[in-house]
């Protein structure tokens, strides 16, 4: 069995006010393929979960200019100033969220936790509205999973059975969301046959992965 | 000194805080130049919090890897002895107290070691990304920052009124005007830069300064 399919038909699965989990890091290791095809369907009132949403210009940050996405989860949107412009006019939702609390959240989710219970954010405007615990004299505040219908992630490598391999700083939030949605569509550089590659070099189990979508080429100039 | 003898001054200072083999967190602008600054036979290693150990020096031109980028999404290398991992374990290594120190930047600090580095109400709202973080887990919290705004406002107060990235964490405040340590007494000037004096330091600094004991 193959997981591979085009991408036309794999973004036909994501529809209008769905909630979409996307991987990368202010672009590096971010599905630009996957996104292109989202925004090219003008695809309305997403929710969107992501580190950042790009910079100005690259695909995930179209997502936000196209206005495809009506409320937004994030660390970070100091990359691109249409995601300010839209919260400052009131026409975005934006939720900010710590990164290692955003990541924690989503790994909670994927991994069938109620919550996880961080220091980060205590003493400060996130803690607002949160439960706080005392747990051996020190202050936590619980903070609740993260899910969502679709995640479109990145990945350098992946045999036919899913499981992905990724590169460098590629990897960031993709191996944690690939836990924590319904269905996981992966773009992907190189995908090879079913035991072409080692077990123990595969960071993402191909369980996760429902589907993978083959990259265009790009140029990579240090393949390491 | 001019301007850019006292900066340079300040980046050097902060690089004396390390020992060999700790695991440092450098934020961007000032505290990014602490790298190119470190005493000879100190080696540090150095973490990316988008996700690997072992930061190395930009890359040459036509040596860009877009896989491999720093904390604010400039092309970067990865030592060798360096390793890439996920942003849960890369956060995992913050919050768990496996980082040494970090160095950031503020908009404000006060005399309770309280950080305001993320936001202006109304004008600026980047987001906190790995701050709030960084400032909780890493063992020492450094701030390294100019130490008035440009236009003379004091950011040494003692109280910060804009949000705070974390409550009482910082340690240790270098500025080109001096090396601040916030203890439970207050704020005490440990070193003053080449050229000036106490007053003049105090003068750029709302609460009061005590002399090391």
């Amino acid at each position: 069995m193959t997981k591979v399919i085009g991408v036309e038909d794999a973004i036909r699965k994501i529809e209008n006010g769905m909630t979409i989990m996307v991987g990368g890091f202010i672009g590096c290791g971010a599905p630009g393929q996957l996104l292109e095809e989202v925004y090219g369907k003008e695809v309305k009132d997403l929710t969107l979960i992501a580190n950042d949403t790009g910079i100005l210009g690259d695909a995930l940050s179209q997502l936000i200019v196209h206005r495809c996405v009506s409320k937004l989860i994030a660390t970070h949107i100091g990359t691109n100033k249409e995601t300010g412009r839209q919260m400052s006019a009131g026409e975005l939702e934006v939720n900010l969220v710590p990164q290692g609390t955003l990541v924690e959240q989503i790994r909670a989710a994927g991994a069938g936790l109620g919550g996880i219970l961080t220091p980060t954010g205590i003493g400060t405007i996130v803690e607002e509205g949160k439960q706080k615990l005392v747990i051996n004299g020190t202050e936590y505040l619980l903070e609740l999973p993260i899910r969502a219908n679709v995640a479109l992630l990145n990945a350098y490598k992946a045999d036919k059975a899913g499981n992905l391999v990724y590169r460098r700083a590629a990897r960031n939030f993709n191996p944690v969301m690939a836990m924590a949605a319904d269905l996981v569509i992966a773009q992907v550089d190189h995908i090879v046959e079913v035991g072409d590659i080692d077990p123990d070099e595969v960071m993402t189990p191909g369980i996760f992965v429902d589907y993978l979508v083959q990259k265009q080429p790009r140029g990579v100039t240090n393949l390491g | 000194m001019d301007k850019e003898a006292r900066m340079d001054w300040l980046v050097k200072r902060v690089a004396q805080e390390f020992k060999s083999g700790d695991v440092v967190n450098l934020g961007i602008g000032i505290p990014t130049k602490v790298a190119n600054a470190l005493p000879e036979g100190i080696e540090i290693i150095l973490q990316s919090e988008n996700g690997y150990m072992g930061v190395g020096p930009a890359p040459e031109a036509g040596n860009e890897d877009p896989d491999t980028v720093n904390a604010g999404g400039q092309y970067a290398t990865i030592l060798p002895g360096g390793c890439c991992f996920d942003s849960a374990t890369s956060f995992a290594i913050i919050r768990g107290g496996h980082v040494d120190a970090t160095v950031l930047g503020a908009l404000q600090v006060d005399e309770e070691g309280n950080l305001a580095s993320w936001m202006i109400p109304g004008k600026m709202v980047p987001g906190m990304g790995g701050a709030m973080d960084l400032v909780v887990g890493a063992r020492r919290v450094i701030v390294a920052m100019e130490h008035a705004t440009k236009n003379g406002g004091l950011k040494i107060l003692k109280k910060c009124d804009l949000p705070l990235t974390a409550a009482k964490q910082v340690n240790l405040i270098v500025t080109e005007m001096g090396v601040i340590e916030v203890t439970s007494k207050g704020l005490v000037l440990k070193e003053i830069a080449p050229g000036l004096t106490f007053e003049e330091v105090q003068a750029c600094t709302e609460p009061i300064l005590y002399l090391p004991e």
